[in-house]
């Protein structure tokens, strides 16, 4: 099978109902996106599929035919993951930071699509993230620094 | 035949000495649980002293300069979020003169004897390597200065180390660090004595707070990596099937249909060890596959036959019963006695009594247990993420009937401790099953499902408290019983009664100034692993304790806050001896006494940050709660409100600690705010229950943690200033969870009138 990774066609042969995380872990070395619950429970897992995040440990691979997949080592590649990061650092969110590569891939699709979200928004958005450390009030304080530096950039 | 814990304690020390003698030191899991047998022995060692192979400030370890001037700095503790892979070498960095942007962080494999203690659990990576870590980093800096000095053959007292450059001020001339690396590694360390330590206006770094985190950078892009991230050539992939309850043992199975599942290699057994649990694996059936995936569907299609063992027949519900029973009665082993709280009590009419339960939690770490393995015929080579890696060391090397040189832990990040990854029980089923496939690396998985049903679990309490009052509503009686299984269980399943680790989490050690106290501990058997978990024995002390006083401040009519200054009594320095508290968290009683301005400090200071007694809407309540751990004094006031059909929400948190000089204040304002988080997790949602000795929690569906829609929406952090480097620090990790379960039900009492004595709180406020 066929599949557009950050831009990169990979093969694999691997069974389609193989889940697209143990695909990007395990077969194709690409570790940033996290395991934590296997029941899209936690978030961990986000990765975009065609720009929509998805929890990547129940959607098998057959899911991502002629679909582009988006992880956490090329949300830098797009204006707004890469605000998200900076403000990520700029906050410093992350306590032990597995659940961050989810948190960010999360918190990218939800500026794109609003770009001014209030607290309301966020908490709706980014509550199927869970972060054991308890960083969540750093990561809507990030989030709003993330937006208001995207709209300055506009100006 | 029941062993007391002296007797207890005294045993489990024995079989430290005993295993260290032996070669296979159980130093690091043993002397954890055993310390407190010895601590009144005449020749006993506080603090960093008294841990196992103690400390080591030997710069030649921890520094190494490359000619281009990076600085290489050893973190020699673990890193699971508390940011001590950044606040160490900051203080070795600071001390040195080195530029931060210079220094890179590299993590020390298991080995005491090198590094120094290396069990990174109990709140103390800073409160006992602050000093060696400044040691080093003066070393350096003085070998740094000398080697200079030699070069322009001028005396070293005209030479100054500033910003990775020594100058001669005199001349002007300079030398970077990397120019003079190597002379200055050829010298003698400097004697201890001889050290001039940077006083406190100089630091660049300590106290200060912009500092960055060392592996910030690399976790947003995805690189940092964790255990469950090691990949070796040539590996595979497992998880195991584990006995459902804690004692089952595996019968029969079948693994037709699992040999069926495409990247399935094969099968495999690991045996179960009887208890007492110690960091043993489990056993179970191993499936070994050529990914993650493949195992787990291989193990699904498993078809095994259990043999039902001694817990198979443990029910909370049924077991909560048997704990309510022993709280209500009188006995169980006497803690702590003061006057006569029974006649007292006996002759008093004003007097309250009350009961909290808190239930069994599992730490989940978000990155699950997760070990990778590589066997030889004379070696093992591990990757995993450790609290304690040379528990792991030694554990991994007595199944494999190693010497411990010959086994090897990698520390990688860890995605989340909590205490569940000091035990290392997964480490050794992964050597187990790379020794098994022939030396084949392997990569060993707990899914959720492992990590939540096959927990060292967190113990389940029931707390029992009477109070009586004199005519001047004051307290006049204090009685505690506390009921739970023993962490000592783990370790001896003749244990029974809590350990003075245990009861030193906030039964003991209170500082109230009562006439009549009465602190009890009946026995309790456990049917499970219990383990360490977040603050420990002070979740439910602090619940029971806090809660309680709010309760007595009710009942007599007054405003919480005094009633609980008044309670605390006048400010003193309380030696923890004769509170019976015969632990301290390791600490010497001289230097690290109960002081109780410390405690009512933080108690102002928030109460005064958050307004207390403002006016609240209906439906809406602040609540108090303070508690010393882990050498440090928290307070804080939660503000809670009632919404819907009687769901919590948590609007405001605001929260003082008291840890002594602040080191990363960046970090311990982090600390303190996850700690708000999963206290409030553990307030209104985490419950581990068991049916027929099975959890009936398997995933974050029916374990429920805080999420950002349910979590505290603002924390406020105030740390207490000093600017004394030179006194006690206090512990900063764990502190700041035993308070806000009890403040947030006080809250829910002054919002609704109900009275939460049960946790979780979940939907006990639905109509």
């Amino acid at each position: 099978m066929k599949l557009n990774i950050n831009g990169k066609i990979h093969n694999v042969e691997l069974p389609s109902d193989t889940p697209i995380l143990w695909t990007l872990r395990d077969e194709l070395g690409m570790t940033g996106t996290k395991f934590g619950c296997g029941k899209s429970l936690c978030g961990a897992c986000t990765v975009m599929l065609d720009g929509t995040p998805i929890r990547s440990c129940i959607t098998p691979i057959s899911f991502a035919e002629n679909k582009t997949i988006t992880t956490i080592e090329a949300i830098s590649e797009q204006k707004v993951g890469q605000a998200v990061q900076k403000a990520w650092l700029d906050i410093a969110v992350p306590q032990c930071g597995y659940c961050q590569s989810g948190q960010i891939v999360s918190a990218t699709a939800l500026l794109r699509d609003n770009p001014k979200p209030s607290d309301e928004d966020i908490d709706n958005f980014m509550s199927g993230n869970i972060c054991r450390c308890g960083t969540y009030t750093r990561i809507r304080e990030a989030i709003k620094v993330a937006a208001n530096n995207l709209e300055t950039a506009h100006d | 035949m029941i062993k007391s814990n002296a007797e207890l304690a005294e045993q489990i020390s024995n079989i430290s000495r005993r295993n260290f003698i032996r070669g296979f030191a159980l130093t690091g899991l043993v002397l954890a649980v055993g310390m407190p047998s010895v601590l009144w022995a005449e020749d006993i060692k506080y603090g960093r002293n008294g841990m196992p192979e103690g400390w080591v400030d030997n710069p030649l370890v921890f520094v190494s300069i490359a000619e281009d001037g990076t600085v290489t700095i050893v973190a020699h503790r673990a890193e699971m979020g508390q940011g001590v892979r950044t606040s160490l070498p900051m203080v070795v960095a600071d001390e040195m003169e080195a530029d931060w942007s210079r220094v890179k962080v590299i993590q020390a494999y298991g080995d005491e004897k090198t590094f120094g203690n290396q069990n990174t659990d109990g709140s103390r990576s800073m409160r006992h390597f602050f000093m060696p870590m400044r040691n080093v980093g003066a070393s350096a800096r003085m070998m740094l200065e000398t080697a200079a000095a030699a070069v322009w053959q001028v005396p070293v007292s005209e030479v100054k180390a500033m910003f990775h450059e020594v100058h001669h001020q005199a001349t002007g001339r300079v030398l970077s660090y990397g120019e003079i690396a190597q002379a200055a590694a050829k010298l003698a360390v400097p004697e201890r004595a001889d050290l001039v330590l940077k006083t406190p206006d100089a630091f660049r770094y300590i106290g200060k707070q912009s500092n960055k985190l060392i592996d910030g950078a690399d976790i947003v892009v995805g690189k940092a990596e964790y255990g469950i991230d090691v990949r070796r050539d040539g590996m595979v992939y497992a998880v195991v099937a584990h006995p459902p309850a804690y004692g089952d043992t595996l019968l029969s199975f079948d693994d037709s249909e699992t040999l069926k599942v495409p990247g399935v290699i094969k099968t495999l057994t690991l045996e179960s060890t009887p208890a007492p649990a110690f960091f043993n694996p489990l056993g179970g059936v191993v499936v070994v596959a050529t990914n993650t995936w493949a195992a787990i569907k291989g193990r699904e299609k498993l078809k095994i036959t259990w043999k039902s063992g001694p817990n198979a027949g443990y029910v909370s519900e049924t077991f909560r019963k048997e704990m309510e029973k022993s709280a209500n009665s009188q006995g169980g082993k006497v803690l702590r006695s003061l006057g006569d709280a029974y006649k007292t009590l006996a002759t008093t009419e004003n007097k309250i009594h009350a009961e909290y339960y808190i239930p069994h939690l599992a730490q989940a770490p978000m990155e699950p247990p997760v070990a990778t393995a590589q066997y030889n015929n004379d070696s093992c080579e591990l990757w995993a993420p450790i609290q304690n890696p040379q528990a792991a060391v030694d554990t991994v090397a007595k199944w494999l009937d190693f010497k411990p040189e010959q086994v090897k832990v990698n520390v990688t990040l860890l995605g989340g401790g909590f205490g569940r990854k000091s035990k290392p029980d997964y480490m050794v089923e992964a050597a187990l099953v790379s020794k098994a496939l022939g030396g084949k690396p392997v990569k060993l998985t707990w899914t959720r499902e492992d990590d939540i049903q096959h927990s060292y679990f967190h113990t389940v309490s029931l707390e029992h408290l009477e109070a009586a009052f004199d005519d001047k509503k004051r307290a006049s009686v204090w009685l505690h019983r506390t009921v739970a299984p023993s962490i000592s269980s783990t370790f001896d399943t003749s244990a029974i009664n809590q350990m003075p680790m245990e009861a030193g989490m906030g039964v003991v050690n209170v500082p109230f100034d009562v006439p009549n106290i009465q602190l009890e501990n009946p026995a309790a058997i456990a049917h499970t692993r219990i383990g360490w978990y977040r603050s420990v024995s002070n979740i439910p002390h602090a619940f029971a304790v806090q809660s309680f006083i709010a309760e007595m401040a009710d009942h007599v009519g007054r405003d919480h806050k005094e009633f609980l200054i008044e309670l605390i009594g006048k400010d003193r320095k309380i030696d923890p001896r004769t509170l019976r508290d015969e632990w301290n968290y390791g600490e010497s009683p001289e230097e690290y006494p109960l002081d109780t301005s410390r405690m009512r400090n933080v108690i102002e200071h928030v109460t005064q940050k958050a307004n207390w007694g403002k006016k609240m809407a209906a439906k809406t309540g602040q609540g108090l709660a303070t508690h010393y751990s882990f050498t440090s004094y928290v307070a804080t006031v939660v503000e809670v409100a009632i919404v819907g059909d009687g769901q919590v929400t948590v609007p405001r948190i605001d929260i003082a600690i008291d840890c002594g000089p602040q080191v990363n204040p960046e970090r311990i304002r982090s600390q303190i705010e996850g700690a708000c988080v999963m206290g409030v997790s553990l307030a209104l949602f985490s419950e581990i229950s068991f049916t027929n000795g099975v959890a009936d929690q398997n995933n974050f569906d029916g374990y429920e943690v805080a999420r950002m829609n349910n979590g505290p929406m603002i924390i406020n952090v105030h740390i207490m200033p000093t600017t004394d480097y030179d006194a006690p620090l206090g512990g900063v990790g764990e502190p700041g969870m035993p308070p806000i379960a009890p403040a947030l039900c006080n809250a829910i009492f002054a919002a609704t009138g109900k009275r939460i004595r049960s946790l979780p709180v979940r939907y006990q406020l639905e109509s």
